[in-house]
């Protein structure tokens, strides 16, 4: 009995630090790989917005805020939305059409990025361009709508994300409000709560679990590659403006990484990976300790 | 650094790849020198330029039926990075579309031949509303467009050449690749000829800083871009354009002359050069002279090793290259690449008897 025991142990605890290790692995060769560039620009790399591979000058400040500016934004659309499909599906939905909609919504996650990236250029951007150009001159002057009505900018990056990191947090977000006892619902209209009032203690209730789902979201959108780099603009400037041509961490990777022929230039993309990778790793951390603070919470709460 | 280096492009590999290519990419040669070659089947592994691929998969298929037993792999992952799996010798050939620079040349562990195969250009693209006659360029107000000193489409200097088109107020929109390509190279290369202010403010490479404009992703995504965005100029390579009917403008060669880019005047710029072609073929002929010469036009190299370490390779390569350098030419036409002219194969084929095959 205690050996098949001490075997399932090992061999689960063997899993658990294989994963451990393939992070610390990833993170190793990303920074030995970009060692170059790390001693040659040090943290000037983290805070100049110099791109230029000819002359040799790789600063990577404008595609850590296209990065996070577009992921940001990209939460904040959708957000909103995801946290409204879950609680639709879970809490109001008639049974009849349950199905089908998640059924949608995870279809929504398995298309390809590069699908969303050609309905961005051909459908999204023309669309974004002409709310651009219909905006009123005097919105026009406001630093964040400012710039030439291009359609292809930050806002249509943020709205293609927001629309792939939907049925991501959505469907989390989904899971999580299916765990709420029913007895906290009950208890709820049993202390005479309307349908909002009870939804809404269901939604209190989940609430370390719905951050997860959004933060899940957030961490899809930091790395999203393909179709970010179709609506972007592929600029890389530090800019206020929804509307002006940006670039993200993973879209200059993408882009520029198969004829990056010097080995510094290389090295500089490789540290942008390095920057991205530490940045996501900081997400994560920071979430984790989001949860954690909530969930120590919980109990004095329920005590007093 | 070379280890580091191969790393990286196996990553690219893996991810540019289907994993249909199995495991040959790295094996260099399953060649049999012990009995005779013919009832052995040679693999030979190359890797690099994508804007050639057409036509060298159609050369590959085309040989191999020729020679059913010699079969030809080749991976369009990118100039750069088949000039770094050439250098680290994990292919036998790599394929580029701008020649090697001499940093490059020096990491490689022995000689590397530099070999013409075809050719290629890019043209300007523009979307400007209610003008529907062919637009002129120079290469400076190319230039200019391109550093953002040309704001608007009714500038004098556009005006001037192009007298009779009514040009509108309306702001150029500049649109460039945003993707490290071989066609940003012979794009900025030709800038870089005829602008001083290119040159120093921009250079030369395959990705450089633009100091204005959107970057799409491809052809398609510069294109795409131009088709949609009223006021836009962009760059396409000529196969591109040809292939999608996307109207172009001429553009002045070092003679004066207004070209309409097309397969003849690529292969006349290449004509031009041929008489100052330098006996290792790396040689930019944009802004070429010589009547009906396209100015912004580039060779394609495949790239091989003076001494290849496998010497039965080596010879396939090489008989092989005498094949496309002459009947393989025939290819060009239905692909949309101009072919190489006369003068050029001529050098090159006395050329080949360089790669030490024994």
């Amino acid at each position: 009995m205690r050996s098949p025991d001490l075997g399932f142990r090992v061999s689960i605890g063997a899993f658990a630090a294989a994963l451990l290790l393939v992070v610390i692995a990833i993170g190793f060769t990303l920074a030995n790989d970009s060692w170059l560039s790390l001693q040659k620009f040090g943290l000037n790399f983290w805070r100049t917005s110099t791109w230029n591979p000819v002359s040799g000058e790789f600063g990577a400040l404008p595609f850590i805020w296209g990065t996070l500016y577009s992921s940001v934004l990209a939460l904040l659309i959708a957000t909103p939305v995801a946290l409204g499909i879950a609680v639709f599906i879970s809490e109001l939905c008639p049974r009849m059409l349950r199905t089908p909609l998640v059924f949608l919504t995870e279809l929504l996650a398995a298309i390809p990025s590069i699908v969303y990236g050609l309905w961005g250029i051909f459908v999204l951007v023309p669309a974004v361009r002409g709310v651009e150009t219909a905006m009123p001159a005097s919105l026009r002057t406001l630093p964040l709508f400012s710039g030439p009505p291009l359609g292809v900018g930050m806002f249509a990056a943020a709205l293609i994300l927001a629309v792939m990191v939907v049925p991501f947090t959505s469907a989390v977000a989904r899971e999580v409000l299916k765990t709420v006892p029913e007895t906290q619902r009950e208890a709820a209209y049993a202390l005479g709560a309307t349908r909002f009032e009870a939804i809404r203690a269901a939604i209190f209730f989940a609430r370390t679990g719905i951050i997860g789902a959004v933060m899940l979201g957030f961490g899809r959108a930091l790395g999203e590659t393909m179709a970010v780099t179709m609506v972007i603009g592929n600029n890389p400037q530090v800019a206020l403006s929804l509307f002006a041509p940006q670039y993200t961490m993973a879209a200059v990777i993408a882009n520029e990484f198969t004829e990056a022929a010097n080995a510094l230039y290389l090295s500089a993309l490789v540290e942008i990976g390095l920057v991205l990778f530490v940045i996501t790793l900081a997400v994560n951390a920071l979430s984790r300790a989001l949860i954690w603070s909530m969930a120590r919470q919980l109990p004095s709460k329920a005590a007093a | 650094m070379a280890q580091v280096q191969t790393r990286y492009i196996g990553f690219a590999l893996a991810a540019t790849l289907l994993a249909a290519c199995g495991g040959s990419n790295t094996q260099p040669v399953t060649a049999n020198n012990s009995s005779s070659n013919s009832s052995q089947t040679i693999q030979i592994n190359g890797a690099g330029a994508t804007f050639p691929y057409p036509i060298y998969s159609k050369w590959f298929s085309e040989y191999n039926k020729l020679h059913p037993n010699i079969q030809i792999n080749y991976q369009s992952i990118g100039s750069g990075g088949g000039i770094q799996q050439v250098t680290n010798q994990t292919v036998f050939f790599g394929a580029t579309d701008g020649p090697m620079n001499e940093e490059q040349l020096k990491a490689a562990p022995g000689p590397i031949l530099h070999f013409p195969t075809v050719l290629g250009a890019v043209v300007p693209v523009y979307n400007i509303p209610g003008v529907t006659d062919e637009l002129k360029f120079t290469g400076q107000v190319l230039a200019d467009i391109y550093l953002g000193k040309i704001k608007k489409w009714n500038d004098a200097a556009l005006a001037k050449l192009n007298p009779g088109v009514k040009l509108p107020a309306t702001d150029v929109t500049i649109v460039h690749r945003s993707d490290g390509s071989g066609t940003t190279y012979i794009f900025v290369d030709y800038l870089s000829k005829v602008s001083p202010d290119f040159k120093t403010q921009v250079g030369v490479s395959t990705s450089v800083k633009w100091p204005v404009g959107v970057g799409g992703k491809g052809n398609e995504g510069v294109s795409g871009l131009v088709t949609q965005t009223p006021g836009s100029i962009g760059y396409v390579e000529l196969i591109y354009a040809l292939q999608n009917k996307i109207a172009f403008g001429p553009v002045q060669n070092a003679d004066g002359e207004f070209v309409k880019a097309s397969v003849d005047a690529v292969t006349k710029a290449a004509a031009a050069a041929a008489t100052t072609m330098p006996p290792d073929f790396r040689v930019s002929i944009t802004n070429a002279t010589g009547a009906g010469a396209y100015p912004i036009s580039s060779f394609t190299w495949l790239l091989f090793y003076e001494d290849p370490k496998d010497k039965a390779a080596g010879k396939v390569m090489v008989d092989f290259m005498r094949w496309a350098l002459t009947d393989g030419q025939k290819y060009c036409a239905d692909l949309g690449y101009a072919p190489l002219p006369g003068s050029v194969v001529m050098v090159e084929q006395a050329a080949l008897d360089r790669i030490k095959v024994s």
